[in-house]
């Protein structure tokens, strides 16, 4: 027990007191030091870190440029429409939330689907449209339910439209989604900050091989953000620089003949300009509605379009390589008289067949053409002189001689998806197979090459781009789409330059015994049928390409399976003296090259040189001979 | 004349500078409640005429009624706790509320007022023959409410608590080794308690190891108010010109955090007259202590004044990112009725003391 008397307690207790306040200034100066260093010491780091809370960037994306043909019709644009979009990360349960939205607004199955491909592809944090062109009472009616929905926004976009629905769908190609291969492109160019907020992107075509022209530059606006991420005000705002419009050298309406002239045919025409390289018709049918892909196709449509035995989606024009045909002979015949091989007037009797080898190459016509020279041998095409010469030429000076005119290797057509077609040759053949039987080249091999068929293979724009050059006497042109691009602000106009990616020494006499026997084919040859009652010199010659080879059998075109009909071929230029187009038209399972390749190229140079508009599909001829 | 001693009656027993420092208090809450929440001025205003009369009222009661009362006070508070344990309404997670029918109570705010009432009653009887047991009983009687408010959970109330009861203990004269025996044992039991806390508790003091660790759940508090302060540098960003309270990053800027409202807006000047104005507050109540009359009211008036220094330090402490998270509202500034109307019970009850010095000696 202690006892204390109280004056040593409230001693005492005083001590304690002043030990109390001593620790209360303590912990407070504790506090101030904590205070200086955090205001004073840290002061700059923690101004950045609340300016970086408050102050968010939003990019504004540019308007997408137009694509406008030749004559400033517009073939792809944009539109302002509401769109009904989802956050996914703000959404716990998805199919519950729209579910409920389908109450409120017409959400269909396919949106669904299509949403629900779109949430695969994506990453969370973006918002994805699941309605696309809200109308107005559908806008009003979800704003008065919003607050139901977190995570759920109407939103005003740009959406990208193809005016014309189907028409011209290979040319101008369509622009989809942002995916990742998307982004390791824009990554290569280190484009990241102009493709922030960027939804959309060139999947083919123009729209593809264009894309940065397209795109513009991305604009940012400074927003003050609250700790909800909610915009309160804006700050400071740079515009997007819109994307340059594309001009073409398409003539919007030469189009819309060559496409109706196929009907329902499968193929593609590619006309082109043989004084620039400027490509007026660009045709690959059928064609698909480039519209259904501007915010992710529907999967029933999706499948539709890749199961179709009529492969809408492959573009025949650059993609397809399919043998020439008799489209070929008119550059085998200028090869001989430029090697030395053959003269003009030289002839063959042809008996209908010619023997190489123990084997029978036989001619399309029964029974042979009888006297044959360079002009019969083009305006009937007989086969058998095209064997004897392919013979006489040999593999490596045929491909040599085709190889100027671009045949076998890429145009550098400024479009997307190009392949390289084969031209063969000993060199090609050791390269493309393995086994060394396989590998050497045997001479009878050359004689089916000699009539463009064989391991032959070119795409319709190296077709077109060979007539082209034939046509300007061996100047050669890159082919283009794009005439010129417009930067939109300044007006300014970059030219795609024509020029000649090379000039082919040919004797301008040689050229001329070859336009001749061609004129030759439209007037009373094997393109006469097609071209009766034409008001202009054209020149031309069909093709009929083998697509199955029908071992000593006679082709028969009505017994055999449409798939395995042979394509037909045209190959022209107009007016014959001063060419202004040129062009090569394929029908797929066609049949005869005159059958059903030649009519559509009269109705395209009809349109192009007379201005006349046909009424119909362009009809097929009962015609023999190729 | 009526009026005059009316007047007279009612500021009879009010000690001028304790009021002027509460009144500065208060005018400063107003300022930043302005800034950070003005729809709440009107509120807090009628708050602060509650505390204001109840201030008044325990001004009027002589500490010998206190004594009296002292008892009851602490056994109500201990029943009410026990009642809130058996059947106490829950809301985010812990058990605090016991509804009466008419209105909600928070018994463990009541035990802030009761635990020094009880612990300086109990030495007043043993004044002059204090022994080492007595501080034994005194531990029991402070430890069984503080572990009933932990288990609710409310760690910063508890802390609060035992901080009350400790500061009657100390200025009783708890033995200086004794204390170092008690503060190692605590170090030793430290493991042991880690074991017992709430998972949110442990979050609490993980994050403020490291608020990093979590920038968007656990440590989003800490960091911004951290952000606010700092960014308000020397001068701060001007009244209403935060960015961090006006756009809402500061969580609980009208309550808990509303410091880091003051530290943005005010920055370091402000930051340093709210340290003065504590300061002052509690060298008052330091001062009324030195010269209560009894043991009773010298440890009363002390542990009062200290609890003041607690809520600011621990506060003040958390927002700046020095003490975990807690749940301590800054004294007479934060938002809210219940804690200004026990605050400023402590501040009548300084009053009180104060007016009533000479009486025993007399």
């Amino acid at each position: 027990m202690e006892f204390t008397n109280p004056q040593e307690g409230l001693e005492k207790f005083r001590r304690r007191l002043s030990v109390a306040a001593g620790f209360v200034l303590f912990c407070f100066f504790v506090l101030f030091a904590r205070f200086v260093w955090l205001q004073v010491f840290q002061y700059q780091y923690y101004k950045t870190r609340a300016e970086d809370n408050r102050i968010s960037l939003v990019p504004i994306v540019p308007n997408r440029g137009l694509i406008v043909d030749r004559n400033g019709t517009v073939l792809a644009r944009n539109y302002s429409a509401y769109t009904l979009e989802i956050t996914p990360s703000r959404v716990p349960h998805m199919e519950a939330t729209i579910d409920a939205l389908a109450q409120i607004v017409d959400i269909q199955a396919k949106d669904r689907k299509r949403f629900k491909r779109l949430l695969e592809e994506s990453k969370n944090f973006e918002s994805l449209p699941i309605l696309n062109r809200l109308s107005d009472e559908e806008v009003a009616r979800f704003i008065a339910h919003r607050y139901r929905f977190p995570g759920v926004d109407i939103k005003a976009r740009l959406f990208r439209q193809y005016p014309y629905g189907e028409f011209a769908a290979h040319l101008l190609g369509y622009i989809g989604r942002v995916n990742d291969r998307d982004l390791e492109k824009i990554g290569e160019r280190e484009l990241d900050d102009n493709y922030r907020g960027t939804e959309h992107f060139g999947k083919t075509g123009l729209e593809q091989h264009y894309e940065f022209d397209l795109h513009g530059v991305t604009g940012f606006e400074q927003v003050e953000v609250d700790a909800g991420g909610h915009a309160v005000r804006t700050l400071a705002r740079t515009p997007a620089i819109p994307g340059n419009n594309l001009n073409l050298t398409i003539d919007a309406k030469l189009q819309e003949v060559s496409e109706k002239a196929f009907g329902k045919r499968r193929g593609s025409l590619v006309a082109i300009d043989p004084t620039s390289g400027g490509i007026l018709a660009f045709v690959s049918m059928p064609n698909y509605d480039p519209n259904l892909f501007v915010d992710g196709i529907d999967f029933e449509s999706w499948q539709e379009l890749n199961t179709s035995p009529d492969k809408p989606m492959v573009n025949r024009a650059v993609n397809g390589a399919y043998p020439p045909g008799s489209t070929f002979k008119p550059y085998m015949a200028l090869a001989a008289l430029e090697l030395g091989k053959r003269r003009p007037e030289q002839g063959i009797s042809d008996p209908g067949y010619y023997m190489f080898g123990g084997h029978q190459f036989r001619d399309d016509k029964k029974g042979g053409h009888g006297f044959v020279n360079m002009y019969t041998s083009i305006v009937q095409s007989c086969d058998t002189y095209y064997y004897l010469l392919a013979n006489d030429l040999g593999i490596d000076n045929i491909s040599a001689f085709m190889g100027q005119f671009g045949l076998g290797s890429r145009t550098g057509v400024d479009t997307e998806g190009e392949s390289e077609g084969v031209l063969p040759s000993q060199a090609w053949k050791k390269k493309r197979f393995r086994r060394p039987e396989q590998q050497k080249w045997y001479a009878g091999e050359t004689i089916s090459i000699g009539i463009g068929q064989g391991y032959n293979a070119y795409t319709p724009i190296q077709l077109a781009q060979a007539m082209a050059t034939l046509a300007n006497n061996g100047v050669m042109f890159r082919p283009h789409l794009v005439h010129y691009i417009t930067d939109t602000r300044t007006g300014t106009k970059t030219f795609v330059e024509p020029q000649p990616i090379r000039t082919i020494p040919l004797k301008p006499e040689n050229v001329e015994v070859i336009r001749q026997a061609m004129i030759g084919v439209n007037k009373e040859g094997t393109g006469a049928r097609a071209f009766a009652g034409a008001e202009y010199v054209s020149a031309g010659k069909t093709g009929t390409a083998q697509v199955f080879s029908l071992k000593g059998e006679k082709y028969s075109e009505h017994g055999t399976k449409e798939h395995l009909r042979d394509h037909a071929l045209f190959i022209a230029f107009a007016p014959a003296d001063k060419p202004t187009i040129a062009l090569a038209v394929l029908v797929e399972n066609g049949g005869f090259g005159a059958q059903a390749a030649a009519p559509i190229a009269r109705q395209v140079l009809d349109y192009y040189l007379l201005g006349k508009l046909p009424k119909e599909a362009a009809p097929e001829i009962e015609a023999g001979g190729d | 004349m009526m009026m005059r001693r009316l007047w007279f009656r009612l500021a009879d027993p009010i000690d001028t500078p304790l009021m002027g420092i509460a009144a500065l208090l208060v005018l400063i809450a107003m300022l930043l409640l302005g800034s950070a929440s003005p729809e709440r001025l009107p509120t807090q205003c009628g708050n602060v005429l509650v505390a204001l009369i109840a201030m008044r009222i325990a001004a009027e009661v002589p500490p010998q009624r206190l004594m009296y009362l002292a008892g009851p006070i602490y056994a109500l508070g201990i029943l009410l706790l026990i009642a809130v344990a058996l059947a106490g309404d829950v809301s985010k997670g812990a058990r605090r509320w016991l509804d009466l029918g008419v209105m909600r109570i928070q018994p463990s705010e009541l035990m802030k007022v009761a635990m020094p009432l009880m612990l300086a009653w109990y030495f007043q009887k043993r004044e002059n023959a204090i022994r080492f047991a007595d501080y034994g009983v005194a531990a029991a009687l402070l430890l069984l409410p503080v572990v009933l408010i932990a288990k609710q959970p409310d760690l910063g109330t508890a802390i609060l608590v035992l901080a009350a009861g400790f500061y009657v203990i100390f200025f009783a004269g708890l033995s200086w080794k004794l204390m170092l025996g008690l503060l190692i044992a605590a170090a030793a039991a430290a493991p042991f308690a880690w074991g017992h806390l709430h998972d949110y508790q442990r979050a609490r003091i993980i994050t403020l190891l490291n608020p990093e660790s979590d920038p968007l759940g656990k440590g989003f508090h800490i960091i911004q108010s951290t952000i606010a302060i700092g960014s308000g540098g020397i001068f701060g960003k001007g009244w209403g010109q935060g960015t961090q309270a006006q756009l809402e990053f500061i969580p609980e800027r009208h309550t808990d955090f509303i410091f880091a409202v003051m530290s943005e807006e005010f920055g370091l000047f402000g930051n340093l007259l709210l340290l003065v104005v504590y300061s002052m507050l509690i060298a008052r109540g330091l001062m009324i202590a030195a010269n209560a009359p009894t043991l009773f009211t010298r440890l009363l008036a002390g542990a009062v004044t200290l609890i003041f220094f607690t809520y600011a330090f621990v506060n003040m402490g958390m927002v700046s990112g020095i003490l975990p998270v807690v749940g301590v509202p800054l004294p007479f500034i934060s938002y809210g009725g219940t804690a200004l109307v026990t605050l400023f019970c402590g501040i009548g009850i300084l009053m009180s003391i104060h007016k009533n010095r000479m009486l025993v000696q007399k």
